[in-house]
């Protein structure tokens, strides 16, 4: 009888090229697994959550893919580029504000420093930062498998917790990419934690806004944990669009958003009456915010 | 096996390893750079970052192969030539060195914000380090000097912070960093861990993982079968004694017959690597029986609740303790105004950062058998002959080990040898004997060196906790504002075994009126057994949980008589010539009154304000004091022998050692040893080292526990190189002078027998400046103003260590800490859901030292290990009635709770975070 009993990968991977990538991914017929930083994974992987590994195929030495670019229509961001390296750009902080500060508070520096976005999307939990900010951007993820590569809205690819439509046994989410703000364009995020026990949100929250002056011409809205997915808030972006850059319009949005949510109290963490104060509370705070760098963004 | 290449700290490596490690793994196992420590293996402690291009990264959770071609610096890097970096500079001169385990992780943290900022061309600024350093914990310093220290290396000029202190003698007073403090920031301290004896095999421990069950039967032929196992031991395979315990003999070595906790041990295993070890644990069958558990204190007294231990007389009650003075009946009548309040305190971990860690060397031992090196002249380590049964390990207690560990093998205590490891962090939590037993049964079994450590999921289900309290406590005083009586009842959660139960709340309740002139007083406590993980020692010893609840009381009162919180504890303050609740007379070295002037003044220059707005922020002061005794007490004889030799050196004038088996766990004792020792001496402190905790060459320094070793190993010390030095005067020029000398602290008497219960104590008045965030109910701690007289500070850097960190840790205590347990089955099973407070939660701290000498500690001084951590918790809490008008009763501070609180207009909060249940009704003097 011999050993295994940690949950190790024996073949590590680090393809520099997507072809690369999805002939391993093909070659291990679903015992491997594509990871960026691996900072959520591994984690789990220590404590023997993770099993049925056979190799790691690691994202982020695929060439080309560590940087972020700024074409035509998009800032496109490669899935090896890590939270700090968002956190740090100049463009995004600019274009995308929300997204920077949502991935400027993602677990500590150090797991910054190696954790990518596209990790984070395709980890497709209820309230990872990074997906949440991206989200309220309007953001699309490119997914590249061997009959392909095709660009999705981000706010599609969420199934369930944890859950992505992402294959992971056949494909790769290769970048990502916003529309940078124009003018009039501004975008915002906060999250309210606790000091004590595990490192999740109580609640995230990110909007971005458009305003002809003090009216709402555009809207879109990024929240988590309010359900089983992250929650690309259509029916408040709705009830802002047309308004006025006002406090009653945005509590009136926190209202639309509370009754269009089934909030839950989760242990140790916070009462759903909690949360939903903090939505009443930040979200008009997070709106406010959007509309005054929309307003400076002239 | 594939093949890695990597520039490690400038030089090309290449190596075969399986791709499946880690980069931890590659650096301190494959290429042995054992300066990188491994603290939790989640990515939350952040003390084995280390830079990969450039870039602090968690190695622990980083893939070895993921860093194929890339260039790796560790601390080991850090010191070129001889000479030390910038950090390593700092860090040594501010004293953001104590126990060393997180000291590589902060500095390679700190370097990669250092050389980024550098190449930006920008400044480092304090936000720029608390950022950058949130993820990287340090449990011992408190932070401040760790921010310090880093700015200096940017090139800003900040000197140590050190509080004015009297006039230093030679060696005496003068602040000097810890004899041990080079070696940990340079990397080469080693910590039981960063050993590898040659032949070492890898052990690990079978769990009950149940509360409360009988076994029926162990099966171990399976693992006994796998392939790299050398072997597994059961209760039948223990030799002699299969008990140990620090007060009472009752927690089973291996389990045989019941297990009373989650964490017990069932079977141990040694193997070729952990990971068989961690395979065979899963082939060990064990067939119980479950049986219905008590995991409550107050649900443990009554009388249909299941007993932990049958066989004793009192069911679960371990102890019933009790305090008496005068009369509370007569007190409570010449009350005008009482307050009468149940408090709760939660369980806590102490989250020493180096987890448990022993390694058993067999009596015989030669490494050459093994294929390693043979050196004849070393006395220990792994190039030594090892002539008795050894266990490497960094313990709170080296002569108990050894003479535990004897009784269990069976041997005389003469054929144990204890050699004392650095220790990465002890707070109390290093008192019980873990696993060195083990790790010394399987080396006499096996006659191998084996090497138990525990991971730090394990650390946390297995060692004594801080105790949960239940504390009713009713304070009466008359109109004027004197406190006419205080009566109070605690009950204490002592888990499964006895471990320091007893001691701890003996504390808890001599300490339950504060320090305060009281006449009539009534405290009873019960301390219980319960299914729960054992609790025992932990900085503060009960204390730290009583002050809560008195000085919760203190502020309602003084709310209620219309008086200044200031002024009503200065009205009741101890004082010289007051007695304390157990009838000590205090005689000499009261300094509280002086700390509350000076905490009072510093609080209230500059444009004070109990409490102001700024915009939806909300800022508050809150006072509160305390004291914690010295030394043992309560009648237990306490005593500690040093051995002091000394020699001419031909170039460097008169040496000297300081040998004792008392415990470093960061604190500093061997540059207060070396300084009491030296100034008998009339040498420089440099001149002296000091060898600590190898039980063949040092004499027994007792516990390291209760504030104790300053005062009696100081002593003992000081008085050992006072003999030395008083031969030297009349011995020939080269002479060489060895004296041991056995020191007995003053006799106390035990509880009830009134006259002196402790040989001293030390006293502290700490200000919390608080800010609410009335939006979301955050608290955070701006500031605190603190005044701790410890008598005469022997070393004013290492002294001011223990204050900043002890002030940091009762933060955690108040606002982030909770150990979880449901139904005797912990929550917290991993770090990631226990929150010390990190960087990101550290005040900016205002320390005075008050110098009260007592006069028969060495050179005047008194402990101070626990003192800080003992009121900053109601500082908090008073606080935050103070901004908000909500009286918090539980610990640790729930922002949910608070704000509900603060919008429906209620006065008080009794859930903390973790709290499922209210807090019970009590009666007084127990339950009828």
């Amino acid at each position: 009888m011999t050993a295994n009993p940690t949950s190790r990968w024996s073949s590590y991977h680090k393809p520099e090229t997507v072809e690369e990538a999805l002939e391993l991914l093909h070659d291990y017929d679903g015992s491997a697994r594509v990871i960026g930083g691996g900072t959520d994974i591994l984690v789990e992987a220590r404590r023997g959550l993770r099993r049925s590994i056979d190799a790691m195929v690691d994202a982020t030495g695929i060439a080309g893919l560590d940087t972020i670019s700024h074409d035509q229509d998009y800032i496109v961001i490669g899935c090896g580029v890590t939270h700090t390296q968002i956190v740090s750009d100049e463009r995004i902080v600019r274009y995308g504000a929300c997204l920077a500060e949502s991935c400027g508070v993602i677990g500590g520096p150090q797991v910054r420093n190696t954790g990518t976005l596209a990790g984070n999307v395709a980890h497709a939990l209820p309230a990872g930062d990074g997906t949440i900010g991206l989200l309220a951007l309007g953001g699309e993820v490119e997914i590249a498998s061997t009959t392909g590569t095709r660009w999705m809205p981000a706010k599609d690819t969420f199934v369930g917790p944890g859950k992505s439509v992402i294959d992971r046994h056949r494909e790769v989410l290769t970048r990502l990419r916003f529309k940078p703000a124009g003018t009039q364009e501004g975008s915002a995020f906060h999250r309210v934690m606790r000091p004590q026990g595990l490192c999740l949100p109580i609640i995230s929250m990110a909007a971005r806004l458009a305003v002809d002056g003090d009216t709402i011409t555009a809207a879109s809205i990024g929240m988590g944990p309010v359900g089983p997915v992250p929650w690309f808030a259509e029916p408040v972006a709705t009830v802002l669009v047309g308004g006025t850059t006002s406090t009653e319009q945005y509590e009136k949005a926190a209202e639309v958003a509370l009754d269009n949510v089934t909030l839950r109290s989760s242990k140790y963490r916070a009462t759903s009456e909690y949360r939903a104060t903090m939505i009443r509370t930040y979200l008009p705070i997070i709106l406010a915010r959007a509309a005054e760098r929309a307003g400076a963004n002239q | 096996m594939s093949r890695l290449k990597m520039t490690i700290n400038g030089a090309a490596v290449d190596v075969e390893v399986p791709e499946s490690r880690y980069l931890s793994e590659v650096l301190r196992e494959d290429l042995r750079l054992t300066g990188t420590k491994i603290g939790c293996n989640e990515a939350e402690c952040g003390i084995c970052t280390v830079l990969v291009n450039g870039t602090p990264v968690v190695s622990c959770v980083f893939p070895a192969f993921k860093a194929q071609g890339a260039t790796v610096e560790t601390i080991e890097n850090l010191s070129q030539d001889g000479s030390l970096h910038a950090l390593q500079q700092a860090f040594l001169d501010h004293g953001a060195v104590q126990c060393g385990i997180c000291t590589p992780g902060l500095i390679m943290t700190a370097k990669g914000l250092l050389d980024r900022k550098s190449a930006a061309g920008e400044p480092v600024t304090e936000d720029d380090i608390r950022a950058s350093l949130k993820d990287s914990y340090c449990r011992c310093t408190g932070y401040q000097s760790v921010i310090n220290a880093i700015l200096q290396a940017s090139g800003q000029d900040v000197p140590p912070y050190l509080p004015e202190t009297q006039e230093p003698g030679l060696a005496v007073g003068k602040a000097q960093p810890n004899p041990n403090a080079l070696a940990k920031i340079t990397g080469s301290a080693r910590f039981t861990d960063d050993y590898k004896f040659p032949g070492m095999l890898y052990a690990r421990t079978k769990r009950a993982g149940v509360p409360h069950a009988r076994i029926r039967s162990i099966e171990t032929s399976a693992a006994r079968k796998l392939e790299g196992v050398h072997a597994v031991l059961t209760h039948e395979d223990i030799p002699g004694r299969n008990a140990h315990g620090v007060v009472s003999i009752d927690w089973p070595v291996l389990c045989g017959v019941k297990v009373r906790y989650v964490g017990d041990a069932v079977a141990i295993v040694a193997a070729d690597s952990e990971e068989i070890a961690a395979a065979a644990l899963e082939l060990i069958q064990v067939d119980y029986e479950e049986l219905p558990a008590v995991t409550d204190a107050i649900e443990a007294v009554k009388p249909d609740a299941p007993l932990v231990h049958e066989e004793r007389p009192d069911g679960n009650l371990l102890k019933h303790i009790k305090v008496k003075k005068g009369d509370i009946d007569s007190g409570f009548a010449d009350a005008d105004v009482i307050i009468d309040q149940t408090y709760r305190t939660p369980t806590t971990e102490h989250l020493f950062l180096e987890p448990e860690c022993s390694i058993g060397v067999p009596a015989g031992y030669v490494p050459t058998d093994f294929g390693g090196r043979c050196d004849a002249l070393a006395v220990r380590g792994e190039t030594a002959k090892h002539d008795k049964t050894t266990i490497y390990v960094g313990s709170q207690i080296p002569y108990g080990d050894r003479d535990q560990t004897a009784a269990t093998l069976g041997k005389d205590p003469e054929e144990v040898r204890v050699v004392a490891t650095l220790m990465g962090g002890g707070f109390g939590g290093k008192e019980d004997i873990v696993g060195q037993i083990h790790s010394a049964l399987l080396a006499e079994t096996t006659q191998r060196p084996v090497k138990m450590l525990y991971s730090r999921q394990e650390s946390l289900l297995v060692h004594p906790k801080r105790h949960a309290t239940i504390i009713r406590i009713r304070t009466g005083a008359a109109r004027g504002g004197k406190l006419t009586a205080v009566e109070a009842t605690l009950y204490g959660d002592g888990g499964a075994y006895a471990s320091l139960s007893e001691k701890v709340l003996t504390r808890a309740t001599t300490h339950a009126t504060g320090p305060y002139d009281v006449p009539n007083v009534k405290v009873d406590c019960f301390a219980l057994y319960t299914n729960n993980v054992p609790c025992g020692a932990f900085r503060g010893f009960g204390v730290t949980q009583s002050c809560f609840a008195v000085e919760s009381n203190m502020d309602m009162l003084a709310e209620k008589l219309g008086l200044d919180a200031v002024e009503f504890r200065r009205m009741n303050a101890l004082d010289v010539g007051s007695e304390t609740s157990t009838g000590q007379v205090m005689r000499e070295s009261v300094g509280l009154n002086e700390c509350i002037d000076k905490v009072d003044h510093d609080m209230r220059s500059d444009d004070f304000r109990w409490t102001w707005d700024e915009g939806h922020r909300r800022f508050a002061w809150g006072v509160a004091v305390g004291y914690k005794n010295t030394g043992l007490g309560g009648g237990a004889p306490d005593k500690a022998t040093a051995e002091v030799e000394a020699w001419q050196d031909p170039d460097k004038g008169l040496m000297a050692e300081v040998r004792i088996s008392s415990a470093e766990m960061g604190q500093g004792l061997p540059a207060v040893l070396a300084a009491c020792a030296a100034e008998e001496l009339g040498i420089p402190t440099e001149r002296v080292s000091v060898l600590l905790g190898d039980t063949d060459f040092c004499p027994d320094g007792g516990p390291t526990t209760a504030s104790r070793q300053s005062y009696v190993s100081g002593n003992a010390a000081r008085l050992a190189a006072k003999e030395v030095a008083r031969q030297l005067a009349i011995a020939e020029p080269a002479a060489r002078i060895k004296v041991q000398h056995e020191y007995w602290a003053p006799k106390t008497k035990p509880l009830g027998a009134g006259g002196d219960m402790h040989v001293a104590f030390g006293f502290c008045a700490q200000a919390a400046l608080c800010e609410i965030d009335m939006r979301s109910g955050e608290v955070t701690v701006q500031k605190i103003v603190a005044a701790h007289d410890v008598g005469r500070a022997l070393n004013p850097l290492t002294l001011e260590g223990q204050i900043e960190g002890g002030i940091v840790m009762c933060i955690g205590y108040t606002l982030t800490e909770h150990y979880i347990q449901e139904d005797g089955v912990p929550w917290t099973n991993v770090m990631a859901r226990y929150k010390a407070p990190s960087i990101t939660h550290a005040p900016k701290i205002v320390s005075h030292i008050v110098e009260h000498n007592t006069a028969a500690g060495p050179f005047g001084a008194k402990g101070v290990g626990e003192l800080p951590s003992i009121p900053t918790s109601s500082a908090i809490t008073n606080a935050i009635y103070r901004a908000t008008g909500v009286r918090v009763r539980s610990l640790p501070v729930d922002q949910d709770e608070l704000l509900r609180a603060i919008r429906s207009g209620a006065t008080e909060v009794e859930l903390a975070w973790g709290d499922v249940k209210p807090i019970p009704v009590i009666n007084f003097g127990g339950e009828q």
